[in-house]
């Protein structure tokens, strides 16, 4: 029996800042008796609620698990200072929104890292917890703290913190992770014992069972198991026909405001487009689309549950789904006057995201349609993979402007490899065209466009992971000589808007995606001076990091922080991740790397014949594409033009009607 | 359904019209009084659309379902007696939509009741509201002298953050009555004097606060005791709303739906 803390919790909340993130009682949430169960699972998004609620990964995992007769699962998010700081003062411990259990009680804490900006908060929520930082001194009394999502694909800066790491999709491995840890419980296995079952499952691994040398570079010479339970290797899951995984079925619906607030239905999984930036691209490959039917009937369902009023298309590039067409248009023709609003993120600049955005909103919101051609030259979109033409794009925004849209933002990312001042600057120039053609088009001189800049961080497992990051200051340079250039013509700049960041977060970011076992101890340092909730900007100290950096690291022997991120790396060098198998081939990644260099673009092999990247003989997958033909959505108009799509037969007077 | 074409200027598909509006009157309890007007309304909403009631929608390019709000309780309190108005484009029976709103509500909110809109507006039928306030940690005793000083008092200002900035309230005229619960019964029987016992750690009051602007809340109630007899408050006050109405000659609120009860159904 484990307690809800919630009596001692209670008497805090009027005291902080929106109280009711921490209350839980979402509709569609739910808890089960604690001994009604063996295996207790605490899922956590080490961020605040408002933005971790929405998470698709953490829904779909939730509702899987307590799905299971023998397994529950309870949700944690990160404390903001105002009510952790009460809690220590009062000792509450870090707890649960669903039966506010002590994070502590449970045996397995699974941590979701969508990026490494989570890190300094996974140590906020394992000491408000109670649970010691460092794995090495967990026993059997402390739960398994457990770590996913992208970032894990190199989660050896966590290593130190975590006991397991798995690696791809979740839907199998956590019903795998419950067996063991179930039998372990029966069994009374101590701790090494069970780790060294864990490390038996496909995709998990176990970092306390390898030991990491370094050579006298300052690079690593080898990862090698310590125990015959660890392999040398461990690979990534694949969860194959989403159409058997329709979750979630019953997305959450909070009380509190979040940064989502709609319904997600991800239509397809992985993507081939092969933007060499893009990290999500490259490890969740191959591309398995749902059905057109399938689609239909989870956003059915969906609506139905959480009465949400939009529903977002979710994948890495939703407009390239086979069926996409069948799809905007089936459910647009369903889901008319019915205040539902229906939308899609996509990268890709072409006529036919006009169209499909045409589709989607016929219901009359038309807001801003976003477009992403991530490079500012032609020779710089070929260096990423990013194919679109100046004319192209063009004609683009020019149809979106002809039909109706005001407002068009473009994406862009700043400090590529190969990149120069000039290749930046040709962004202004396409903005101030996007503009003269946009008032042609629109035949009327409002129009606007957003240019919105990301500086660019470069991730394991892609092939921009061998580039030296731009340093902060010259991303800042060039953002500054961007935003000169797209105001030197006042008539065109006064009606484009310009949104980025500077370049020093996005170093910690690069620190923290790149870096091996000794950025553990930079985690832990800048934790220790105050570092929390590094995603948001108040809250985001460079000074501190350097500092911490600098007081941790060997750079007597030339590791700092510049050998971690700005530093070229060689093809030999053993990069930290390079035991953990996402299915791409190194020899592959390393040869699209030297193309990128070349200008040389990858074609999508959903389209076009394999280029042998390794994913799916290594995996034993395949592509799966919607099959074309088959009858798709339950089309019946609901047309009633009210605010539900929903017919509660308790409220037909008259059924005929 | 006949095709409507739509003109310049005119969103494409129009909402049904409004056939009849419907008014409701819900509680927040629990953990749900943590939610502000803000996490309730965007709630409801939801909470409608699931229920499948046909909630009538506003013209123009962002139609937004038609919901009026009437004075919502603070973040933090809890009530017995929220109002909210619902246009809707079927002729619906009132129980029907309590009883299917209700089941799909979650936890910590429910409705109590809902009727058909009679004549007249609902807000001209609410200008005060009954709250019980309990004070952790300030006791009955402690509260009596304080209560006595208050009504004694001719004006109690304290200072309350608005949007414009600190701005004085004189809670004194907004009170109505205010007392201490237990005194309110007579001969202590075996449940009332464990309720006694309890008082004497955790104080109790009632109040009929008159709806100013800005309006008195349960904390400035206590904060305009603190004002008058420097009593200290150890933890946040816990208030609930137990009614709202119109105020009549004896002190005691109307309840806003009785008119509408009345009223000849259509």
């Amino acid at each position: 029996m484990v307690d809800s803390v919630f009596e001692q919790l209670e008497p805090l909340l009027p005291r902080v800042r929106k109280p009711v993130q921490y209350v839980g009682g979402e509709r569609n949430a739910g808890t089960k008796p604690w001994d009604s169960v063996p295996v207790h699972w605490a899922l956590c998004y080490p961020d605040a609620y408002e933005v971790g609620l929405p998470n698709q990964g953490l829904m779909i995992l939730y509702e899987v698990l307590n799905e299971r007769p023998d397994a529950l699962a309870e949700r944690t998010y990160a404390v903001w200072p105002d009510l952790a700081a009460l809690m220590r003062e009062h000792g509450v411990p870090q707890f649960t929104v669903d039966g506010h259990r002590p994070v502590g009680a449970f045996d397995v804490l699974g941590v979701s890292f969508a990026t490494e900006l989570g890190y300094t908060n996974l140590l906020s929520i394992l000491d408000l917890a109670g649970v010691p930082l460092h794995a090495a001194e967990r026993d059997t009394s402390h739960p398994l703290v457990l770590a996913g999502g992208h970032a894990a694909f190199n989660p050896e800066p966590i290593a130190d913190f975590v006991d397991l790491v798995a690696l791809g999709d979740g839907e199998e491995v956590v019903g795998e992770i419950t067996d063991v840890v179930k039998a372990a419980k029966a069994e009374g296995l101590g701790r090494r014992q069970v780790l060294e079952r864990l490390a038996g499952v496909p995709g998990v691994y176990v970092p306390g069972l390898y030991e990491v040398s370094y050579g006298a570079d300052g690079a690593i010479a080898a990862v090698t198991p310590t125990s015959d339970a660890a392999p040398p290797r461990v690979h990534k899951r694949t969860t194959s026909d989403l159409d058997d995984w329709p979750y979630p079925k019953a997305p959450l619906v909070p009380m509190a405001e979040t940064v989502h607030e709609r319904m997600s239905v991800e239509i397809f999984r992985g993507c081939t487009r092969g933007c060499r930036f893009c990290q999500a691209g490259m490890i969740t490959r191959p591309v398995r689309e749902r059905s057109p039917q399938g689609v239909g009937e989870m956003v059915e369902q969906g609506l139905k549950a959480s009465g949400y009023d939009e529903v977002g298309l979710l994948s890495l590039s939703s407009a390239d789904h086979s069926g996409i067409g069948e799809i905007a248009k089936g459910l647009a023709d369903r889901y008319e006057g019915t205040g539902t609003g229906l939308s899609l993120p996509s990268t890709r600049v072409d006529a036919f995201n006009v169209t499909l955005a045409e589709e989607l909103t016929r219901g009359g919101r038309r807001s801003g349609l976003t477009f992403a051609p991530e490079g500012g030259s032609e020779r710089l979109r070929r260096v990423i993979n990013k194919m679109v033409s100046e004319e192209e794009l063009i004609a683009t925004v020019s149809t979106a402007y002809e039909h109706g849209w005001r407002q068009v933002k473009l994406y862009f990312m700043c400090g590529l490899p190969t990149e120069t001042d000039e290749d930046v600057l040709q962004i202004a120039s396409m903005a101030h065209e996007v503009i003269r053609a946009g008032r042609k088009a629109a035949g009327r001189g409002d129009i606007r466009t957003t240019v919105s800049i990301g500086a660019f961080v470069p991730k394991p497992h892609t092939p921009f992971q061998w580039a030296g990051q731009a340093a902060p200051e010259v991303v800042d340079g060039r953002l500054r000589k961007l935003r000169e250039a797209i105001n030197s013509d006042r008539s065109l700049g006064r009606n484009i808007g310009l949104r980025y960041h500077d370049g020093q977060p996005s170093l910690v970011e690069g620190l923290l995606s790149r870096g091996d076992r000794r950025v553990g101890r930079i985690i832990e340092r800048a934790w220790r001076d105050g570092q929390q909730f590094d995603g948001w900007s108040e809250h985001f100290s460079y000074e501190r990091w350097m500092a911490a950096a600098e007081a941790v690291l060997p750079v007597d022997q030339g590791v700092d922080v510049a050998w971690f991120t700005t530093r070229d790396r060689d093809s030999h060098e053993v990069l930290p991740w390079d035991h953990l198998d996402s299915g791409l081939d190194r020899g592959w990644l390393w040869d699209d790397w030297q193309d990128a260099l070349a200008s040389q673009e990858q074609d999508d092999c959903r389209w076009t014949p394999c280029f042998d990247c390794g994913v799916c003989p290594t995996m034993g997958t395949e592509i799966q594409m919607a099959p074309p033909g088959r009858p798709s959505l339950p089309i019946t108009p609901v047309g009633h033009r009210t605010s539900t799509p929903v017919r509660n037969p308790a409220f037909a007077a008259d059924p005929g009607a | 359904m006949a095709a409507r074409k739509a003109k310049a200027g005119e969103a494409p598909h129009p909402s049904a019209p409004t056939v009849a509006k419907l008014r409701m009157r819900y509680a927040k309890r629990g953990r749900a009084r943590f939610s502000s007007h803000r996490d309730i309304a965007r709630t409801m909403e939801w909470t409608l659309r699931r229920a499948g009631v046909p909630v009538a929608l506003s013209h123009g390019f962002s139609p937004h379902p038609k919901l009026s709000w009437i004075g919502a309780a603070p973040t933090g309190a809890a009530s017995e007696a929220e109002y909210l108005e619902i246009g809707v484009t079927e002729d619906l029976d009132p129980a029907a939509v309590a009883r299917e709103v209700d089941a799909v509500l979650p936890d910590g909110l429910a409705v109590i009741e809902v009727v058909r809109a009679g004549p007249g507006a609902l807000a001209d039928r609410i200008d005060a509201s009954h709250w019980d306030i309990e004070t952790p940690g300030v006791g009955d005793e402690q509260l009596a002298p304080a209560v006595a000083a208050f009504l004694a008092a001719g004006e109690v200002t304290v200072e309350r953050l608005t949007k414009n900035g600190p701005r004085p309230l004189d809670v004194r005229a907004s009170v109505a009555e205010l007392g201490l619960t237990l005194t309110r019964t007579g001969e202590p029987d075996g449940a009332d004097r464990e309720d006694r016992a309890r008082a004497a750690t955790c104080g109790r009051l009632t109040a009929v606060v008159r709806h100013t602007t800005p309006a008195a809340r349960p904390d400035d109630v206590c904060g305009a005791l603190r004002a008058v007899a420097g009593l200290e408050f150890p933890e946040p006050a816990r208030a609930t709303r137990r009614a709202q109405g119109r105020l009549d000659e004896r002190g005691e609120l109307i309840d806003p739906f009785a008119a509408d009860r009345a009223a000849p159904t259509a």
